[in-house]
């Protein structure tokens, strides 16, 4: 078996910032796939946004603001292949948007109601995760599966911080580098689970050195570079389809809104910091690489967010305009030769 | 046919159906190179290779957990824990993920995962080796089981649940793996999930349970005046309520008994199925042999604890005083 290094300590990072750090590139990326990006990015950040919005107007429930970790997550999804597969954790509950998913889908699923359940095979997208870490074996056994059948697919599966401390993260990590899943381990580190800070997580200094641990490369890159993250996903799928077996990816963030519209941050979180990061958040970031490199004009940019803004529309009125559920739906789908007595009550 | 004991003919099954159907994979700590600390999986690695049989990490909740995903990339696992208390780790997957993925997906996948088990006391074995959870998993949505109480059950079961399109477990009572043998039908050989056995035919009182305790009932039947009817559940989900309820209706008493601790233990369920539909035909009240609510003892006082055919008997003299 290879030797394992450890985990790099310093955080990957392409774009610059405008004066003292130079952008740098990522080899084989056109301005066409750098547009791409960006459009991901203002359709998640436009999802986000509204969102929260819908929420207050009491038109979706309760929901996971994803906002500020946009980056982390088109970075990496887009540098899939097509066939690979995303298994989400709730914070990436409308990652499948990047995979052709409707909004309404994804709002659907926020309402509550049965349209928002989807075939994964649809979209290569496995249902959202709710519970911490446990889709982290899932992930993996889809890749070491489709590696038996001799298929090409990857797995990717997104997860925070606080889910490093569960054990199904540590299992799957295992089982990955074990039967040499072509998986890819991303740790959104946004630095809180809820109101625990990530001091009270872990003493490990990089949740990257975890790693080694299981025999794979660990890499830290920034969380709020798109670039970066898209690179290090590459190189980790470059490694699971040459045989070389799994990735952990920490994308180091910092999650400057409320963990979900039922938390109130300002009990816990340090309001000054949170300013600092919301000014250096990762759609603007990118914007002003773009910008510099001659890529974005305002033109394309309003264009994006337009075009971002009349799916949000479309997507919440198709999910208002859905009948509600038929209460016999309750009892559909548990089983696919459901048990006698499955009505009684 | 052939003589086998139980856990032969879980072997057989294994076999039968691995060479039936390529999808079909094993998995689970030393299954492989060891053939399983019972012997349960021997034979498989050489026969249908490494990708097929696999020695897993010790993982309980890795196995049922890379399960799910193996089953969502077009396989059909087949998970084995290594001892009934040693799958508690599991019950986490098995709670949040495979009794709820199809239901998840609005049905538009399958998740046809079994998972085996030995169960059950009774074998002089260290603490955590003799546990009867079936409890835990019965009262899990979206997940079936069955228990076999004789090696031709044994195998056909285990072949309905691979079968089965949903997730099904499968707990083969341990104490019951070596003796006794029994005739199991050679080659392909299934027993439907969802129909309970009639052990043993008798008019006038009716003793019900699955597992090791269909043993226990049939010695009790013996040692009972009266002529006991034996029913052997089989399978606790789908449950076969008419074949119990039948049973009730002719014989008008009932002894439930299980192995497993006695509060919220699958005889209530079984005590109070048989309560909503059948109070008419009781000649007296449903009464329970069971275990007690306390962890299963060392192994030197274990007969304390499990029910014994004379608890059984004495439970059947007392309804049938009515």
């Amino acid at each position: 078996m290879a030797q394992v290094l450890p985990a790099e300590h310093d955080v990957r990072r392409i774009i610059g910032d405008g004066e003292e750090v130079a952008d740098g590139e990522v080899d084989g990326l056109g301005d066409a796939a750098l547009l791409d990006l960006y459009r991901g990015m203002v359709l998640l950040r436009t999802y986000d946004e509204r969102s929260l919005v819908y929420h207050r107007q009491g038109r979706i429930g309760t929901y996971a603001i994803f906002w500020g970790h946009e980056a982390i997550q088109v970075g990496s999804a887009l540098a899939l292949a097509d066939e690979d597969w995303i298994f989400p954790s709730y914070r990436e509950s409308a990652i499948g948007l990047l995979r052709g998913m409707p909004p309404e889908t994804v709002l659907s699923w926020w309402r509550g109601h049965p349209a928002g359940w989807w075939d994964p095979r649809e979209y290569r997208v496995a249902s959202i995760a709710v519970p911490i870490a446990t889709h982290v074996p899932h992930a993996v056994g889809y890749a070491w599966g489709a590696k038996l059948k001799g298929e090409l697919a990857c797995a990717i599966a997104y997860f925070g911080d606080g889910a490093t401390s569960e054990g199904a993260f540590h299992e799957g990590a295992n089982f990955a580098a074990v039967m040499r899943a072509p998986a890819v381990l991303l740790c959104n580190n946004n630095q809180w689970a809820i109101s625990t800070p990530l001091s009270a997580q872990t003493r490990a200094e990089s949740l990257a050195d975890k790693a080694a641990g299981y025999g794979m490369p660990g890499v830290r890159v920034d969380g709020g570079d798109v670039l970066a993250v898209y690179q290090a996903t590459t190189e980790a799928l470059a490694r699971a389809r040459a045989g070389e077996g799994p990735t952990f990816i920490e994308a180091l963030t910092y999650r400057c809104a409320p963990h979900a519209t039922a938390d109130d941050p300002s009990v816990y979180w340090d309001a000054e910091r949170v300013d600092e990061e919301r000014r250096n958040e990762c759609l603007g970031r990118y914007e002003g690489y773009l910008r510099r490199l001659g890529v974005l004009t305002d033109e394309l940019a309003e264009e994006a967010r337009a075009d971002a803004l009349a799916r949000m529309k479309e997507g919440i009125a198709a999910a208002e305009a859905l009948p509600p559920p038929d209460p016999d739906v309750v009892f559909a789908h548990a089983y696919v030769d459901p048990p006698p007595g499955l009505r009684d009550g | 046919m052939a003589e086998k004991t139980l856990v032969e003919a879980v072997n057989d099954a294994l076999h039968v159906e691995m060479e039936r159907e390529d999808a079909i994979m094993v998995l689970g700590e030393d299954v492989g190179r060891a053939g399983g600390v019972f012997r349960a999986t021997a034979g498989l690695r050489d026969r249908f290779g490494v990708d097929r049989c696999v020695d897993t990490p010790l993982a309980e909740a890795g196995i049922l957990g890379t399960a799910i995903g193996l089953a969502m990339a077009g396989w059909r696992p087949v998970c084995e824990m290594q001892y009934e208390s040693f799958s508690y780790p599991c019950l986490d997957q098995l709670i949040t993920h495979v009794g709820r993925y199809r239901w998840r997906t609005g049905g538009a996948m399958e998740f046809p995962l079994t998972i085996r088990m030995p169960t059950g006391g009774g074998v002089r074995a260290p603490e955590l080796h003799e546990d009867s959870p079936e409890a835990y998993y019965v009262h899990t949505p979206g997940v079936k089981v069955a228990i076999p109480s004789t090696p031709a059950d044994a195998k056909g079961l285990l072949a309905a649940a691979i079968r089965d399109p949903d997730p099904v477990v499968v707990m083969e009572p341990k104490v019951l793996y070596r003796s006794p043998r029994g005739e199991v039908p050679e080659g392909e050989h299934v027993v439907p999930l969802g129909r309970a056995r009639i052990a043993r035919e008798g008019a006038d009182v009716t003793l019900v349970a699955y597992g090791a305790m269909v043993h226990v009932c049939l010695e009790a039947a013996k040692q009972l005046e009266a002529e006991a009817e034996v029913v052997d559940v089989r399978s606790l989900k789908p449950l076969d309520e008419e074949t119990i309820l039948a049973s009730v209706g002719k014989t008008g008493r009932v002894v439930v008994v299980q192995e497993a601790p006695r509060v919220a233990g699958f005889g209530a369920e079984i005590a109070a199925v048989i309560a909503e539909k059948a109070i008419l035909d009781l000649q007296g009240p449903i009464l329970r042999v069971t275990g007690y609510d306390v962890p299963f003892p060392y192994w030197s006082i274990e007969h304390a604890y499990l029910p014994t055919p004379e608890r059984v008997a004495e439970a059947a003299r007392q309804v049938l005083a009515y």
